[in-house]
Order: C-alpha cells, then sequence, then structure tokens
C-alpha cells in the first residue's frame, strides 16, 4: 500500500518531469499567466538569447496592474509615459510571441487571477503560475499555483518548468459555520491573524472544513488570494461539486469526452485519511468576527470590536514594529477600532473583485447614501464582472449611494496607476496588503471585506456591519 | 547570471521586522522594463524625505553605511509581493548577502536567480552579527559560500546552510535556463504522456 499523499503532494508527483539525486525537481507547469509588470524583462531576456516561448498555447497575458480605470480609458491615451511603455511591451511582447492575449479594449480583461478561472484557463490539479503573489488565488480550484519572479517567468517561458523542491503540507481547518455578516475575506484574515504573516512560510496551505465546503468559488478564490500574506507561495481547495459546477461551460474547460475524462481526474484529488500535515491550525467558523486591520502588516488583524492594541502587547522585534505602525497609522493605542475614521472606500481588487463581493457590498448600501466627502470606488476585477453586476443592477446600487463605477483593473489595490491615495488619507479597502505605502506615499489602508467597506462608507468610519444586517 | 564566491565588506543593521518588498522598491519604480538603475531607489520611501532629500536618519545614508555590501535584517525579509524589483535595487546598490531569521518564499529564490546569497540563522546569531554591524565602517564582515562560513569583524566563526543546487549555481553563475534545457528529453517524454493521461490541458 502507498503512503497517504495530501493534495499538494499528488498535484506534485503529478507534474514532476526530472527530478535529481539531491530532491531538485523540474516541475510542469500547465498555466502561465502573464501581466505588464513583471514580465517585459522576461521576454527581453528571451530575446537576447534567441529563445522562444515553449508553450504558447499554456500562456496568458493581460494587463491589469497599470491600467487606468476610469471610463474614458478608451479613447484616452495613458498620460503616465512610463505606465504606457509598459503597457505596449505587453501588447508587443503578446503579438511577437503569439500567446493568449487579452488587451486592454478586450471586454474579458481584468485582473489576470480573475480573468482566468473566468476563461476556465485555471482548472483543479493543474500548476499555475505568474509573475505575481496573488497567483494564490487560483488553488481555490485545487491547483497548485504560486506566484515566481521575473527570472523565473523567464524560466517558464522557455521550458514551460520551474526548478522547485517540495514545500512542507500545511492544513488550516475551520469548523462550523460561519455568522451572519462574516465572509471568507474575514476568514482568510482571521487565519492570518493566528498563524503571523511569516507562519506558512515554506509550507503550501490546504483550507479544509465545513465553512470551506460551504464557500462558493468567488469565496474560496478570496480565502486562497491572501494565502501568501500568510507567508505560504500556494493555498489549496480540495475541487468538489461547487468547482466542477463552477468549471463546466467555461471558454477553456474541457468538453465532451475530455470533461469525463477530466472530472474523474478530479475527483481523485483530495487529502487521503491519515496524510501528513507539517503544520495544522484549526478555528471554528463560530469565532470568526468581521475582522480589520489595524496597523501596516496583515497579521495586525482583529475583530471589529476590539481596541488597537499597544506595542507592550507584543513580544520580540514586533514590539519596535508595532510602534512603528501606530505611528505611520497616526492612530493611539487603546482606541476602539470603530472610532477609526476613514476618507476612502475601495471595494475591488483580485481580492475582492468578483460578483458575489459586489452583491454582498450592494445588499448593504441599497437605498443609503455615501456619508458626504466620502470618496468611494468599485472596481470590476473584470470586464465580465461589470457587465453580470449591470445585469443585476448593481451598478445603480452603487451609483445612487455615492460610489463610482469604474472600469476593470488593480487599480488601488496598489497604486501603480492613477487610483491612489494621497499621503495622510486612510482607506477602508477590500484589497489584500496594508503594507507603508501601499496604496500611495503615506497612505494609511485597513483592510476590510466588502461588505464592511461598504458600511465604512456609510457611516464615514470603521464600523461592525452585522448593526446594518 | 552573476558569481558569488566571496564577500569582505560593510554590513548594516535592520532589525525591523517583516520589511516587505513595498518597503524594499514601492510600485512607483516598478514601470521600468529593465533590470538595472534601480539602486538609487531601494528603500526609497524610508530613505528619502518628501521633497526628495536624504532622511540622514535612514541607516544606508549615513556616513558608516554608505557603501554597505552585507544586510542583517530582522525576520520574515521581503514579504509581499513577488517583484523581482527587490534584489534587483539591492543588487544595483551593491548589497549581495542579505542575512536573517527568515525570508519570505518567493524573495529568497529571487535572490538566487540575481546572484545575491540570502542566509536564514538562528536568532542568537542574527543578534550577534546585528551587533556587529552595528559597529559601522570599521566593522568589516566576511562570507564565504564554498566554505558556508561568516566572520565577524572580531574574528568569531559562524557557519550556515545553503541548498546545494542553489550554491553550485551561485560559485559557477551558472544559468538555470540553460540547465535546464539540457533536460529537454525529460520535458518531452513528460509532455508525451501528459498529452495522453490529461489531454485538456
Amino acid at each position: 500500500m502507498t503512503a497517504p499523499k495530501t493534495l499538494y503532494d499528488k498535484i506534485w508527483d503529478a507534474h514532476v518531469a526530472h527530478r535529481d539525486d539531491d530532491g531538485t525537481c523540474l516541475l510542469y507547469i500547465d498555466r502561465h499567466l502573464v501581466h505588464e509588470v513583471t514580465s517585459p524583462q522576461a521576454f527581453e531576456g528571451l530575446r537576447m538569447s534567441g529563445r522562444k516561448v515553449h508553450s504558447p498555447d499554456k500562456t496568458i497575458a493581460v494587463p491589469d496592474h497599470n491600467v487606468p480605470t476610469t471610463l474614458d480609458r478608451v479613447e484616452g491615451e495613458v498620460e503616465n509615459e512610463e505606465s504606457r511603455v509598459q503597457l505596449e511591451a505587453l501588447d508587443k511582447n503578446a503579438r511577437d510571441f503569439g500567446v493568449h492575449y487579452y488587451p486592454v479594449n478586450d471586454v474579458r480583461q481584468g485582473v489576470v487571477h480573475i480573468v482566468g478561472p473566468e476563461q476556465g484557463w485555471t482548472l483543479p490539479g493543474m500548476t499555475v503560475v505568474c509573475g505575481d503573489s496573488h497567483t494564490a488565488t487560483h488553488g481555490a480550484f485545487g491547483s497548485l499555483a504560486h506566484g515566481i519572479g521575473t527570472s523565473e517567468v523567464e524560466h517558464v517561458l522557455a521550458t514551460q518548468t520551474l526548478i522547485q523542491r517540495k514545500s512542507k503540507n500545511m492544513k488550516v481547518e475551520i469548523t462550523g459555520k460561519l455568522m451572519p455578516g462574516v465572509t471568507p475575506k474575514d476568514v482568510t484574515m482571521a487565519v492570518i491573524a493566528h498563524t503571523g504573516t511569516a507562519g506558512g512560510t515554506g509550507h503550501v496551505i490546504e483550507y479544509c472544513g465545513q465553512v470551506i465546503r460551504d464557500m462558493s468559488m468567488e469565496g474560496r478564490m478570496t480565502v486562497c488570494n491572501m494565502a501568501i500574506e500568510g507567508g505560504a507561495r500556494a493555498g489549496l481547495i480540495a475541487p468538489d461539486e461547487t468547482t466542477y459546477k463552477y468549471v463546466k461551460g467555461r471558454p477553456h474547460a474541457p468538453k465532451g469526452d475530455e470533461w469525463d475524462m477530466a472530472l474523474a481526474w478530479w475527483k481523485t484529488l483530495y487529502t487521503d485519511e491519515d496524510a501528513h500535515f507539517d503544520k495544522v491550525l484549526v478555528l471554528k467558523g463560530e469565532d470568526i468576527a468581521p475582522t480589520v486591520t489595524w496597523g501596516t502588516s496583515p497579521e495586525d488583524a482583529l475583530p471589529i470590536t476590539a481596541t488597537v492594541p499597544h506595542p507592550s502587547d507584543f513580544k520580540g522585534g514586533k514590539v519596535d514594529a508595532a510602534t512603528r505602525s501606530l505611528e505611520y497609522m497616526g492612530l493611539e493605542a487603546g482606541m476602539k477600532l470603530t472610532d477609526i475614521q476613514i476618507d476612502t472606500v475601495f471595494i475591488g481588487s483580485c481580492t475582492n473583485g468578483r460578483i458575489e463581493d459586489f452583491r454582498a457590498a450592494a445588499e448593504i448600501l441599497r437605498g443609503k447614501k455615501i456619508k458626504p466627502g466620502m470618496r468611494a470606488m468599485v472596481v470590476p476585477g473584470s470586464g465580465l464582472v461589470r457587465l453580470q453586476a449591470e445585469a443585476e443592477g448593481l451598478d445603480k446600487v452603487f451609483l445612487d449611494a455615492g460610489f463610482e463605477w469604474r472600469l476593470a483593473g488593480c487599480s488601488m489595490c496598489l497604486a501603480m496607476n492613477p487610483d491612489k491615495l494621497e499621503p495622510g488619507e486612510r482607506s477602508a479597502s477590500t484589497s489584500n496588503r496594508n503594507f507603508e505605502g501601499r496604496q500611495g506615499r503615506e497612505s494609511r489602508t485597513h483592510l476590510v471585506s466588502p461588505a464592511m467597506a461598504a458600511a465604512a462608507a456609510i457611516t464615514g468610519h470603521l464600523t461592525d456591519v452585522r448593526d446594518m444586517i | 547570471m552573476d558569481k558569488f564566491n566571496k564577500l569582505t565588506g560593510i554590513a548594516a543593521p535592520m532589525p525591523l521586522v517583516n520589511i516587505d518588498t513595498d518597503m524594499i522598491i514601492p510600485k512607483l519604480f516598478l514601470k521600468t522594463i529593465k533590470r538595472s538603475g534601480l539602486g538609487k531607489n531601494l528603500f526609497d520611501e524610508m530613505r528619502y524625505n518628501e521633497d526628495g532629500s536624504e532622511n540622514p536618519e535612514f541607516v544606508l545614508n549615513k556616513p558608516a553605511y554608505r557603501d554597505t555590501a552585507i544586510l542583517v535584517a530582522g525576520d520574515n525579509f521581503g514579504c509581499g509581493s513577488s517583484r523581482e524589483h527587490a534584489p534587483w535595487a539591492i543588487k544595483d546598490f551593491g548589497i549581495t548577502c542579505v542575512i536573517s531569521t527568515s525570508f519570505a518564499d518567493i524573495f529568497f529564490s529571487n535572490c538566487f536567480k540575481n546572484g545575491i546569497l540570502p542566509i536564514i540563522l538562528p536568532q542568537e546569531q542574527v543578534d550577534l552579527l546585528m551587533k556587529d554591524a552595528e559597529k559601522g565602517a570599521n566593522a568589516r564582515m566576511a562570507v564565504d559560500l564554498e566554505a558556508q562560513e561568516i566572520t565577524t569583524s572580531d574574528g568569531d566563526v559562524i557557519k550556515f546552510n545553503v541548498d546545494s543546487f542553489k550554491k553550485q549555481c551561485l560559485l559557477e553563475g551558472l544559468d538555470d535556463i540553460g540547465l535546464t534545457m539540457k533536460k529537454s528529453d525529460s520535458i518531452s517524454k513528460f509532455e508525451t504522456m501528459s498529452a495522453a493521461n490529461r489531454p485538456w490541458v
């Protein structure tokens, strides 16, 4: 009898193209997603060495980080010269090397991690990489997906493989069920609050338990998206009926006999009983509250009912880090999180830019207005998410409440495009990182769920959304 | 790729934990389509004031540390984004060795692709090196990859571990892609098998 395997073990084993005696492997890559920021130097490297893209049919390019999200972007030129050069480089590289490509004016364009699953490129049991740490998102399908650097982008372009050593296995189980007002974003932030941002380093996390089983694909993508914020390169969720239903009929999903063949294999992709995990974390779904961050690291997350901690609550290097965070964020230890006033609300990103996120936010906003003076924007994760939301009338809810309704892109998640915070401005943001300067120099970010972002937009301060439902 | 064998130089202390890649190189500078020239923007938001002048308090701006070659850093260095611009900026500044208790996975592997040696050591040894680095320009630290040893300015020797394959690549400046292409038979074989077993891929 063979030893019991984890889901990660199974996908890994199915993709080893070569193994050296010292354990270094060549891992075969099924899908390579490419965006404009981390790829130009890789394509340039191919040109310099006279190499071709090994599998253009497995390579998918889409611009997202730099693109403006204002409605006039189709007519207008991208004003920032460097952004324009980078977008033009992707356009040229995609066409020269013949890879699949969704340009800015294609309705399917959007954030790479939303476009991949939406178009059926991401499928269970695959290996998926992208020069972007939030590639972890695709793990929601039971695919081994992680971010890589530009040198590795070039390596995958040239060989369709990566030089890898196997990571360790970590299990994160969320039992029971979530209480009203608590969302997948709160789950993933609560996990990071427990593990710390380095807790998953060197590991692949498998998320499991009843709460995960009950989640939609959109919710599972939100959970896996932030695996990297817990230090894990990849997050995984075993595929099930929810996964198959989401995948079936997507443009690049298998059809006919191939679908049956794929499904038969996908159904073997689960962790065997008694398989070994190097680390285990179990949380009760009922114990998770709407969660917000107070500091400048995603591990600085607390239930909305809590108060801002004091540096002396911490140990070791975290004491200085917390002191620095409080100063940067302009907060006093001991103040209630709900007393933190905000001036900007951003709903979007690869974490929370999908249709379900917009439904949750619209639910809170319906018939209400945002606080006067509040700057609030909703940025769909793709052109198709935008169309779907409009078909459901969600755009009207947002516009009536006082939100801007934008075109697809990474937008204010990382301030590489015109959407950013000015020094000292403070946001409630559905994105994934609250690092110093992340949303603009001296910007202050509080990470929240879409429902919590909507609540904060109405009241003007961080708010427990459970008081509004 | 640039080789790394032996290095003797100034080590700078950066004890802050969780130094993320946004701190190392803010997104403003990711718009380049080149790998070079990022050194002047390394740690940009900590290193420069809003008017562009240098922040004299920041370690790399202090006279003793302007020629830093080794960084001794707090836990979880390089967390966050996968941007290889972070090691490009570090290298372009002139730093080719970073020492910490832990590194984020993607940053760690990006370093090796750029001739930078990241070294993981236990807390007490990092504390010792941090103290040594605090001595400034007179205290030069030595790193020997072949022997897997760090020698402090006081002559203390600390051994470190490194993956054997990655060590070889650094010592010889090997090109990963070239190495992998030598195994193209294995890749072709895998693709033939995969086309039969998983034709939908």
